[in-house]
């Protein structure tokens, strides 16, 4: 076996990278809960992308034969459903996985010095990940897979000057088509492996930083020293088999509640899978109400806060989309002394918590037919959001923080 | 491999000049690729004029037609329609069609050619849903007395009076779009052909 690995090793460096990575690769001791969601972001990709070959195994992206192609696999495809529901529960898993890996990094400070590639990298994951889940969303070619994908073209079509040609050429023809969804189809199985690619970078990346952890106190600059190794960060421990271990416990519980929503709510009374998709696209009647799935609704809803300026309803798109680029300059935003929440000052906690509910109230009105209530609370928390980003650099130089102690806590 | 005796500004202009070389073919390789995901041949002629016969659309009824895979209303006003339009001026954001959303032809106060008849791309200048007909004038969910009749976009609660114009304080940013059309006869359409140069 050893001669194996020597011949291995003179050839690959096998024994290096599990070393550095993996059983010599110092994590702090002091990760909570939190810290589950970053592995299991990678499990639900890893599942995404299986599913989604064996899917790709029965669909047709084809206009006349998509819905079709889905119905067949729910009904007529041995194991078809299952399939079907892991992908499309999944993908809401995906972004419930994601959003709670971020809010982590939020609370913690984990984009500050001399972590913001990594965040960066992190939004940039965000994005293509926004991206693949909107191509998947118009596969299905059901009323609100057309109509959302009309919608969200026709953001393009708002450009000044080059708008109209852009949307033109993003369909590829003059309204969303075959030739639409047929480009789609290759994109969203495209994507998925830019994101595995832009997930190792990720890693690579936080590998050569190392992990931030709840008291936002950099191990590698404190005491050396630990069981393992005398060079080690003493307040370390090996990612494996502490870490792997305690991820492992991580994807049991994950996998319980997500097959419980599997098995028994697969379209969460249709918030992953919504009720007007049981109907064939018609590009001649849109739907009465028009939604994104879930884990779009608080763009969607800061989208249509925005009144038209100038003729134009760019400067929604504009929004939207900036709410989404803020994140990455979110590591220049933050002047505390302090990384973590857990000393930093009331008005951090006061700024989070406000953002956070934002967050999911602008989620929930994205839901909600338009109306000038609705329109006008949607307007006050886009408001909030940005302000949380923008006041950043004001409330967090100013705040009353606590001492950070030398070691991590226990 | 020694560096003594190396013209280096030479080198540099040679690396520079075959760099830039490579970028120019680059670019023109990115042509084929960028262009390919433009309409085809077979798109654009889908795209062709499309006939709408009006001979049996009553007053107060709106047919629909498809031309480039969009819904085309044709809305056949009656004269209480037509005496309605002119009240709804300071509710509108460009009761003149200031915007140019229509062909020069049906730039006036019915944003048609016959005042009678309406046609109309229904498609929402906001995000381009199709909003729903709604002539029921005085619907209590459109504002009651002051609906006159009109279409109302679901998506986003745009407002559009019977002759496509926008109301004022919606999402919709400009008047519905009138396609350029012609009349074969009387009661016939073409819509996506006027006769005029393009």
């Amino acid at each position: 076996m050893s001669s194996l690995m020597n011949w291995i090793d003179e050839r690959f460096p096998l024994t290096k990278v599990w070393k550095e990575h993996l059983s010599e690769y110092y994590a702090p001791k002091n990760f909570n809960s939190w810290y589950f969601f970053g592995s299991l972001a990678l499990l639900v990709l890893v599942l995404q992308i299986v599913t989604g070959i064996w899917l790709a195994m029965s669909y047709k992206p084809d206009a006349k034969l998509a819905f079709d192609s889905v119905e067949y696999i729910m009904r007529d495809v041995e194991w078809g459903w299952l399939i079907r529901y892991m992908h499309s529960t999944g993908a809401s898993a995906f972004f419930l996985v994601v959003y709670l890996h971020m809010f982590r990094g939020l609370l913690y400070g984990s984009y500050r010095k001399p972590r913001e590639l990594l965040w960066i990298l992190g939004v940039v994951i965000y994005l293509a990940m926004m991206a693949t889940a909107f191509f998947g969303y118009l596969l299905p070619w059901g009323q609100m897979s057309y109509w959302g994908a009309q919608v969200i073209v026709n953001l393009f079509a708002a450009v000044p000057y080059v708008g109209p040609d852009l949307a033109v050429w993003v369909r590829g023809d003059f309204v969303i088509s075959d030739v639409t969804l047929n480009r789609f189809f290759a994109f969203h199985f495209l994507l998925p492996f830019i994101l595995v690619a832009l997930v190792f970078l990720h890693i690579v990346a936080l590998h050569k930083v190392g992990s931030n952890n709840p008291d936002g106190v950099e191990i590698k600059k404190g005491p050396k020293g630990n069981r393992w190794s005398d060079t080690a960060p003493a307040d370390g421990i090996p990612f494996h088999p502490y870490y792997t271990v305690k991820d492992i416990f991580g994807v049991g519980v994950f996998l319980i509640l997500f097959a419980a929503v599997l098995f028994f709510a697969p379209e969460m009374g249709g918030l992953f899978l919504e009720h007007p998709n049981f109907t064939p696209a018609d590009p001649l009647t849109t739907p009465e109400h028009i939604a994104p799935v879930w884990y779009f609704t608080p763009y969607y809803a800061m989208l249509r806060a925005v009144p038209p300026m100038f003729g134009s309803q760019f400067p929604g798109v504009v929004v939207m989309f900036a709410a989404i680029a803020v994140f990455f300059i979110l590591p220049w935003l933050d002047r505390s002394p302090v990384k973590s929440i857990r000393y930093k000052g009331p008005l951090f906690k006061f700024w989070i918590a406000l953002f956070a509910i934002s967050f999911v109230v602008l989620a929930w009105l994205g839901m909600q037919p338009a109306t000038d209530l609705l329109t006008n609370l949607a307007r006050l928390f886009t408001v909030v959001y940005f302000l949380f980003f923008l006041l950043m650099p004001w409330y967090s130089k100013i705040d009353k923080t606590k001492p950070v102690p030398e070691r991590v806590t226990d | 491999m020694s560096n003594e005796g190396v013209d280096k500004g030479r080198r540099r202009l040679l690396i520079g000049a075959t760099t830039a070389m490579g970028a120019v073919g680059a670019a023109y390789v990115a042509v084929p690729f960028i262009k390919s995901m433009s309409p085809s041949a077979k798109a654009r002629a889908a795209g062709a004029p499309v006939e709408a016969d009006i001979s049996k659309l009553e007053p107060g009824q709106r047919i629909t037609v498809e031309w480039r895979g969009q819904p085309i209303w044709l809305v056949s006003r009656t004269e209480q329609n037509l005496s309605d339009l002119e009240t709804l001026r300071d509710t509108l954001a460009d009761p003149d069609s200031e915007v140019p959303q229509q062909p020069d032809y049906c730039k006036n106060a019915t944003r048609s050619i016959k005042p009678g008849v309406m046609v109309a791309i229904g498609i929402c200048t906001h995000l381009g849903c199709s909003p729903t007909y709604r002539p029921d004038a005085g619907a209590e969910d459109l504002g009651g007395a002051e609906w006159k009749g009109g279409f109302f976009c679901p998506c986003h609660g745009s407002k559009f009076d019977l002759a496509g114009r926008v109301y004022k304080g919606v999402p919709a940013p400009t008047n519905l779009v009138i396609p350029p059309h012609k009349y074969l006869s009387d009661t016939v359409i073409l819509v996506g052909e006027d006769g005029e140069a393009a």
